[in-house]
């Protein structure tokens, strides 16, 4: 083999008209507009739902210490800090926040992903994921899978739209007949969906952490180990009263 | 060794670009996969066809020029290994092999599997230094630095800006080269003085290219050559906002 072998094109000068303009680069904007911001309102309001979560779950595991204890709970959410504040404020209150922080933390999301998908326009046409690789599905997937259920939680145990007690009922009643075992299939999606709960939790808390600036490599191992402890807890506790009462053990 | 390579050929950024499927015959296992690659461009242009264009320096995994998504992995499943130093033993014979340049609108293709990685030079120039009086090389032990961070700087600092981490990315982020070079500095006594404003003058800058943001999990420090850890990012994540705060 003679041929000559001239330099490819890899080492010639590239400077074609199109490879010298230079992308189109945004002036940074302020702190919450930045990726780090949006990460910040993600962990912060994502810490405001685990702390909900906690709380709501230790009321509903009330279910096991009888109706009474039940709705005597339901009601003493109402009358917080009674007399001094009105009937259901300090709730209201509560409420307000949770929605902020639902909605803060939807927008920070969907921005994140809006951002993600403009820095890869072209896709791969092979991708072989090397780390995690279904945390980016669970997240997103996932969280959208959370806010369907959510809005189908509400509409059951809240209003009572779709559940067979109705709004004026009991909480404790509506509870129970929203379980039962004809509903069988209502049990199965608060299943899905809690456990759906619990992977988005595992990935989301220690990634608080690590947004925060608190994670570090000696701490990594016990925030990953408390992330998935508080999601396995928080998803026992509460698919124990769905399926104590689906299976008759409260009634 | 027969190999099937199914390669990214785009003329100029301006072309659309496909996968061209390519025989190489009689590789050898030793080979390096940039040296394959050069066989069969030796081939290509004997043929009078246009050789594949790939970036490349030293060929011996420090330069950080090298580098193409190989089946899916950027550098290829090798781990802590950049492309040049990727051997074809580790390919079975008769395999078929995907090659993809590094996929990021920041990242502009240039050529075939060659990108534009000037969006890290410029993240480099909007903070990634240390102002310090100019003159001969102080004395080794004239600024004390604890072991621990000295190693953890180095660890840093071994970061060849090869781009990977960003290749590899679900949100084509940056955040990971940009968290070495932040951290390397921070960790030392002389990249104190200017910490939180480098800190945010990098990860604006690395907004403003366009990268993603950062979804912690953890694709880039599974590529990257050097095993750059996940915990330069909380570094930078912890500096930014001490930035934003004051």
């Amino acid at each position: 083999m003679t041929a000559t072998i001239e330099r490819g094109s890899a080492t010639a000068p590239v400077n074609t008209p199109a490879a010298k303009k230079t992308p189109t680069r945004k002036k940074p904007g302020g702190f919450l507009t930045s990726s780090n911001g949006k990460k910040v309102v993600m962990a912060v309001t994502g810490a405001v739902m685990v702390g909900f979560l906690v709380l709501h779950m230790l009321g509903n595991l009330k279910i096991f210490f009888g109706r009474d204890s039940f709705n005597d709970y339901a009601h003493a959410l109402r009358t917080l800090l009674e007399p001094i504040a009105p009937y259901r404020s300090v709730l209201t209150i509560l409420e307000i926040g949770l929605v902020l922080a639902v909605v803060l933390h939807m927008w920070a999301a969907i921005s994140l992903s809006y951002r993600a998908g403009k820095a890869r326009p072209v896709k791969y046409v092979a991708k072989k994921s090397q780390a995690n690789g279904y945390t980016t599905h669970i997240m997103r997937w996932g969280g959208l899978t959370i806010v369907f259920f959510v809005i189908w939680h509400l509409l059951d145990l809240t209003f009572g739209v779709v559940n067979p007690k109705g709004f004026d009922s009991a909480p404790a009643d509506r509870m129970i007949a929203g379980f039962d075992p004809s509903r069988w299939w209502v049990t199965l999606l608060y299943l899905v969906a809690v456990v759906m709960v619990g992977l988005h939790l595992r990935h989301g808390i220690w990634s608080a952490f690590q947004t925060l600036g608190w994670a570090n490599r000696d701490r990594n191992k016990v925030l990953r180990a408390t992330a998935g402890l508080i999601s396995i807890v928080l998803v026992v506790g509460f698919l124990a009263p769905p399926l104590a009462i689906t299976f008759g053990v409260v009634k | 060794m027969n190999l099937t390579l199914r390669v990214w050929r785009q003329s100029g950024p301006s072309d659309a670009g496909r996968m061209v499927t390519y025989k190489v015959e009689d590789v050898s296992p030793d080979m390096s996969f940039l040296e394959m690659l050069d066989v069969l461009n030796e081939r290509l242009i004997v043929e009078g066809d246009d050789p594949i264009a790939f970036d490349h320096d030293c060929r011996e995994g420090i330069c950080g020029m090298c580098g193409m998504v190989i089946n899916g992995v950027a550098h290829g499943e090798q781990r802590a290994t950049t492309t040049c130093q990727l051997h074809m033993r580790h390919f079975e014979d008769g395999a078929e092999i995907t090659i993809e340049p590094w996929r990021a609108a920041p990242f502009p293709v240039v050529k075939d599997l060659v990108v534009d990685r000037s969006a890290f030079d410029r993240i480099i120039q909007a903070g990634g230094f240390v102002s310090v009086p100019a003159g001969s090389a102080p004395d080794a032990h004239s600024v004390p630095v604890r072991k621990e961070d000295a190693d953890a700087a180095f660890d840093a600092a071994t970061c060849i800006g090869c781009g990977a981490c960003v290749a590899a990315c679900p949100n084509g982020s940056a955040s990971l080269f940009t968290a070495a070079k932040i951290t390397h500095l921070s960790l030392l006594p002389q990249g104190q003085p200017e910490r939180l404003s480098r800190a945010k003058a990098m990860v604006d800058q690395m907004d403003s290219e366009g990268f993603g943001g950062c979804t912690n999990t953890g694709e880039c420090t599974a590529v990257c050559p050097k095993g750059i850890p996940l915990d330069t990012i909380a570094q930078m994540n912890s500096d930014y906002l001490k930035a934003n705060a004051k």
